[in-house]
């Protein structure tokens, strides 16, 4: 099966979308919720879908799950519309809410009931049942009554019940949001290897920077019902679309870069052309990763003027390109171009005083423990 | 004193020798209310399940009138009964006044708001959620909707129960639509009232013990069946 799928991001340019909408509006009491002129999810990727509360996100899942029809607009499965009975679609997909929504029956007839109801032979389903349970660590729960698994153990069984369909398209719904934040990070590290073992086409739709950045190959930001944003997650946190987008995501530089080394609590790695030295926290060796900078944790100092030096440990000359205001604050946006964008906050004094203006160089400086790294 | 202890020693006497009249009332009273909250429960759950889970305009109106109807006075339920399939009524032609069919049907209108309102309590207190899980995972409608009903067993259960209570403790309008003919239309609670009113004590008396076991022995078995859980 992942031979069949391993096609993945080159191979489906081709091909039409695994699942899309086009033109889509849903209305609810004469107000519109949701207005999506266009969204695709391309075979093999996992599409991260960030939005805050409210913003209209899982009626967008429930859409692409065929839960719901829109009001108006289509939903296309591998570029043709989805019309008639949605049945033998919503069979080729699974959905895992917030909630377990685990059904009074055992653990095991929990995660065969959806095979059952696609008429897998019941041998296959106690395979896969078996197999998806005793990956995800619950086997062990099989006989047992879901009302008294933790809540960790019964969102466990709810992807165990959804991966073992093998669907063509997993859709996820907050699936973490009801643990508290260490299991979080535990069924968040188990998803994403769960996603690369079984290269599933997926959307994951959360209120969480992290959890996108985390599992997402693009990040699309949804707000007040309509998607203001999609890309790759370092163009989309960087550069975000507009104000509303900046002031959800919060700004923050996300940078792509390669871990090269690990040693005593720091990482060193390579972004750019540059070499970067982070807490190394959350990785425990060489790899791809995000390595988040919030801007006002950058100073800025004129060139070889020594005082860039401080306890700060990376150090990068930079032009500055652009100075924009920041709110009604003091605070001056400055964008830098250290050989890949940077965003660096400082007071209009500072900017005064540095003499900053297009065109300046400067050094950029900020300590490891200001960089927060995300493995990807 | 000794009335009371008279008709208690008398009831018991006939309950041993198993008096066939009393069979036969006991037996006629099963099957009437059986009846009644099979049919009250085949309508009940259908239209509860559809309150719970459709959205129409008049839901809520609906949802009140079910409501209303579960606190329906059976004597208003038999005068309406009675009237439309009065000889000269608008079902008159049917011929069912004075039969245990028109029994069923009286005990069956007084069961089905209960079914029904019971039904789409039971079915509005899953997790909203529950239903498109249900659907994600490949269920069609009917399908769903039996899966639902399934997690709702034990609410459902009470539902019936409820419904059976009704029926069969029901007096007037068994008696305005059945007329407590002897041998073709008189159950327990009709025959409790004649005997009492006859001042036949001892055979009230074991017609309402009788009554009383039958009403326990039915709720048993359902709770049994109801509180069968997994481990």
């Amino acid at each position: 099966m992942r031979g069949a799928r391993a096609t993945g991001h080159d191979g489906s340019q081709r091909q039409p979308p695994k699942l899309a909408l086009r033109d889509v509006v849903v209305r609810r009491q004469g107000r519109t919720v949701l207005e999506v002129p266009s969204l695709e999810v391309v075979a093999g990727e996992v599409l991260a879908v960030l939005g805050p509360n409210g913003a209209g996100k899982s009626t967008l899942l429930r859409l692409l799950a065929l839960l719901e029809r829109p009001s108006s607009g289509q939903v296309l499965w591998e570029g043709r519309p989805v019309t008639g009975d949605p049945l033998p679609y919503r069979r080729r997909m699974a959905v895992v809410f917030q909630e377990p929504l685990l059904l009074d029956m055992t653990v095991e007839a929990n995660v065969r009931l959806g095979m059952a109801l696609r008429g897998l032979p019941r041998r296959e389903q106690r395979r896969r049942a078996q197999r998806w349970l005793e990956r995800l660590g619950v086997a062990h729960l099989a006989q047992r009554s879901p009302r008294h698994l933790s809540g960790g153990e019964a969102q466990r069984v709810s992807l165990a019940r959804a991966l073992a369909l093998s669907p063509e398209v997993l859709l996820l719904d907050e699936p973490f949001a009801s643990l508290d934040a260490p299991m979080q990070q535990e069924m968040v590290d188990e998803l994403e290897s769960l996603l690369r073992e079984t290269a599933t086409t997926a959307v994951l739709v959360t209120h969480d920077r992290a959890q996108a950045l985390r599992l997402g190959h693009r990040v699309a930001v949804l707000i007040a019902g309509r998607l203001r944003q999609v890309g790759p997650p370092q163009v989309v946190f960087a550069q975000p679309a507009d104000a509303e987008v900046a002031r959800f995501l919060g700004v923050e530089n996300v940078l792509p870069a390669q871990v090269v080394a690990v040693q005593g609590g720091l990482a060193q790695l390579r972004v750019g052309p540059h070499l970067l030295w982070a807490a190394a926290e959350s990785v425990s060796g060489e790899g791809q990763a995000w390595a988040c900078v919030r801007p006002e944790h950058i100073v800025l100092a004129p060139l070889g003027s020594g005082e860039e030096a401080g306890s700060a440990r990376n150090r990068l000359p930079g032009r500055v390109m652009r100075l924009s205001p920041v709110g009604p604050g003091p605070q001056v946006r400055v964008d830098l171009d250290c050989g890949f964008p940077l965003v660096a906050y400082v007071t209009a004094a500072s900017a005064e005083q540095l003499g900053l203006g297009p065109g300046v160089t400067v050094v950029a400086s900020f300590k490891a423990l200001a960089v927060h790294l995300i493995p990807r | 004193m000794d009335l009371l202890w008279d008709g208690i020693r008398g009831a018991f006497r006939l309950l041993v020798d198993l008096d066939p009249e009393v069979l036969r009332v006991t037996a006629l009273t099963l099957l009437v209310s059986g009846l009644a909250t099979l049919v009250a429960t085949a309508l009940g759950v259908a239209v509860g399940s559809v309150l719970a889970l459709a959205s129409f305009p008049g839901r809520r109106l609906a949802l009140a009138l079910v409501n209303t109807g579960m606190g329906l006075p059976p004597v208003a339920v038999g005068l309406l009964v009675a009237v439309l399939l009065w000889r000269s009524g608008p079902l008159g032609a049917l011929g069912l006044i004075y039969t245990p069919a028109a029994m069923v049907i009286a005990q069956a209108v007084i069961a089905l708001p209960i079914v029904t309102g019971f039904t789409a309590a039971a079915i509005g207190s899953l997790h909203p959620h529950l239903r498109l899980q249900v659907l994600a995972l490949g269920a069609s409608r009917w399908q769903a909707l039996l899966l639902l009903l399934r997690e709702a067993r034990l609410p459902l259960l009470a539902a019936i129960m409820a419904g059976f209570g009704a029926a069969i403790s029901e007096v007037g309008a068994s008696l305005m639509v059945g007329g407590n003919i002897e041998g073709e239309t008189r159950v327990l609670t009709t025959a409790i009232v004649l005997e009492t009113s006859r001042g036949n004590f001892d055979l009230a008396i074991a017609l309402s013990l009788l009554l009383l076991a039958l009403v326990f022995a039915v709720n048993l078995l359902l709770t049994t069946v109801q509180q069968r859980r997994l481990p």
